[in-house]
Order: structure tokens, then sequence, then C-alpha cells
């Protein structure tokens, strides 16, 4: 019986100092893993998709909150005014969720590109929906049109042997794009 | 008894774990594309295995035996998350490049194998050069596998750094299987049998 209190108390103890040093660490290193995901995760797709900028693009971002979810919007600016806005939106693939940072116009109401942030795609499978061969059909689209494959009565080209994750990138799109008139008018006011 | 410089030592020739031991492959194999990802590799399995073995050596006496291995695991996987907090913060490119070999540090058979074989038997500082010299040794043999590799599959050494070097002209067209997986068997393959040769 001693055996096996000494045996729970000591797995137990151990557990907690380990859990409880864990937790403080995660949050000395919050605030900087946000902040290189922005530089390196995201950074590269908003400076692509907003290209011609000619702010800080990292900097100049806002949160906003639409129904209790936070979205972070980059804001695209040519001489002090805003031209452009990205945001991620999700959509689901092949291999489960995946994010899409798109980048819409604000002036032509047409979008600037998109770029897949993070996905879950077979590689060299359904990977192929992900690159830039693929997202860049989207570019100068407008926003009216229907984001689906051409098989479900939409726009674009989905690419062959991944046609579910086409179709996951044109859902996560339409999402975004659905969202964009509440974006807008939270972004540019302020 | 062992000395304690010997306690070291060993795992830089004599138990050289992925040439000697052949332990830890699994690793070995996947992130030795190039010898900034390789030494990247040893230099946080250097931090989990001293950890470890310190922690467990401490804690030899009050470990029950029937409930060891779940604490060593405990204990393992606590460093192994701190380092994946701490590159991810700090060089998240190296985060990138390792994945999900990181978290895999934690069932890395070398690093239970010290911890069963050695440090839960020995004292805190004979533990702590044991990690030590075998996690040198595990980096030192990455370091080698990966510069190897990277040599004859990109013509390159320590890409992605500052200092990459181009070794040869713009001619050369690299052995590309070498940076996929059947490169990293054939110099694995090559390696064992050249250490074997070598002998102790």
């Amino acid at each position: 019986m001693k055996e096996y209190i000494k045996m729970i108390v000591v797995l137990s103890v151990i557990s907690a100092v380990c859990g409880f040093g864990l937790a403080g660490i995660r949050s000395l290193t919050k605030e900087r893993i946000e902040e290189q995901k922005l530089l390196y995760v995201e950074g590269p797709v908003v400076k692509k998709i907003l290209a011609g900028s000619t702010n800080d693009l990292i900097k100049d971002r806002k949160e906003i909150v639409i129904n209790k979810t936070k979205h972070i919007v980059f804001i695209g600016k040519k001489n002090g005014k805003p031209w452009a806005l990205a945001y991620e939106a999700e959509g689901t693939g092949f291999g489960g969720e995946m994010s899409v940072m798109i980048g819409v116009d604000l002036i032509n109401d047409t979008l600037t590109g998109i770029g897949v942030t993070s996905n879950k795609e077979t590689p060299g499978v359904g990977s192929r929906a992900t690159e830039d061969t693929f997202t860049n059909e989207f570019k100068n689209k407008d926003l009216n049109a229907v984001f689906k494959i051409k098989p479900d009565g939409g726009v674009i080209d989905a690419v062959t042997g991944a046609t579910i994750a086409s179709r996951g990138v044109c859902g996560a799109v339409q999402k975004g794009v659905s969202m964009f008139k509440e974006i807008k008018k939270q972004a540019v006011k302020q | 008894m062992a000395t304690l410089t010997q306690e070291f030592t060993k795992g830089l020739w004599k138990e050289i774990p992925p040439f000697r031991l052949v332990l830890g492959i699994c690793a070995a194999l996947a992130v030795t594309k190039s010898m900034l990802d390789g030494f990247g590799m040893g230099v946080a399995l250097i931090f989990v295995l001293v950890c470890s073995n310190v922690i467990i050596s401490m804690l030899r006496n009050v470990i029950p035996k029937k409930v060891r291995l779940a604490c060593y695991i405990v204990v393992i996987a606590t460093f192994v998350v701190i380092v994946e907090l701490i590159t991810q913060a700090y060089v998240y490119s190296l985060y990138e490049a390792l994945g999900i070999f990181i978290p895999l540090i934690v069932v890395n058979c070398i690093i239970l194998g010290r911890a069963e074989a050695f440090a839960s038997k020995k004292p805190v500082l004979r533990s702590l050069l044991d990690g030590l010299g075998i996690g040198v040794g595990y980096m030192l043999a990455l370091v080698v596998l990966g510069g190897f590799r990277e040599v004859l599959g990109r013509g390159t050494l320590l890409a992605g750094s500052q200092y990459v070097v181009h070794l040869f002209g713009p001619a050369f067209k690299p052995f590309a299987f070498m940076v996929e997986a059947p490169g990293a068997f054939i110099c694995l393959g090559l390696m064992l049998g050249i250490m074997n040769i070598l002998g102790d």
C-alpha cells in the first residue's frame, strides 16, 4: 500500500512541476512566437499579395472582432492612403483545415491576390492547389465572381488530381469575400 | 570504473550514437538535408539529453521502479517542449526546417536509453558528462552526414546561413537524390561501413 502511495505521489509531483514550468515558459515566449509567425508565415504572403504598398504592412495591422472571432487585418497603403486589405479565412481541404490569406483592392473591389498560409494537403498532390500557378488564378477577379471550381459552376480552373484541395481554397476565398464588407467598415473607419 | 573524462569521450567515438549504437536513426536520416539542419537538431538533442540526464540522476533514489519510465518520459517531454518553444521564438527558420522532428525527440531512443541505462544508476556529474558526450557525438554525426549530403546534393556548404559557400562552379549539376530519402540511407550505410573498417 505504501509503495502505491509513493508511486502516485512521485509521479504527480513530477508532472505538476513540469506542467507549471512549461506554462511559465509558454507565457514568456508567447508574444515572441506570435511575432515570429507574423514575420515568417504571414509576412511574406501579405507582402506578395499587397505588392506596391509603400507602408510597413506588418506594423500597420489591426485586430477586428466580428461575431466574437478575432481577425487580423493588414492594411496596404499607397502615399498614406489605404488601397487594399489582406486578411485570413479558413477552408477545408482534403487533409483538413487550411488558411488562406486574401487581398482585396478597396478601389476596384477586386482581389489583389491570395496565398495559402497553412495547409495539411498531401505533398506533391493536394499541395499543388496551394502553389502560385493555382492561386494566381484569383488575381484581379471581381469580388462578385463565383469563387468555385468550374465543375461546381464557378470561374476557377481546379488543379487536376487536387480537386478537393482546390475546392477548399475556393471555399476559403468565398468565406473571406463574404466577410469583406464588415471588415472594410471596421478597418478603414478607425 | 571509468574516469570522468572517459564518460565524456566514449560518446565521441566508441559509442557515437548513429554510427556505433545505431540509435536515433529516424531523425538522423530525416533532418540531415543540410549541415546546418543537422547541427540545429544536434544542439536541440544535446540540451534535452543533458537536462534529462541530470534531472533523472538527481531523482534516481526517489523515483519508484514501477513508474520509472512514466517519470522519465514526463521529464524528457518537458525539456523537448521547452526546446520547441524556444526555437519557435528565437530561431524560427530552424523550427520550420526541423518541423515534426523536434517533438519526436521525446521518443528518440538515445535519450530514454541513456536515462534507463546510465542516469538512473549513476551520480549527477557522471550523468551530465555522459549526456554531453553522447549528445556531442550525435551532433558531430549529424553534421558529418548533413555536410556530406549537402555538398553532393546541392554543391554548397552551410546553406541557409549568411556564410553559404558554393563549392563548385555554375556548371555543377547536383546529385539531387542525395538530399532526398535514398541519399540519406546510402550515406548512413557508407558511414557505418567506414566506421566498422576503422574499428575502435
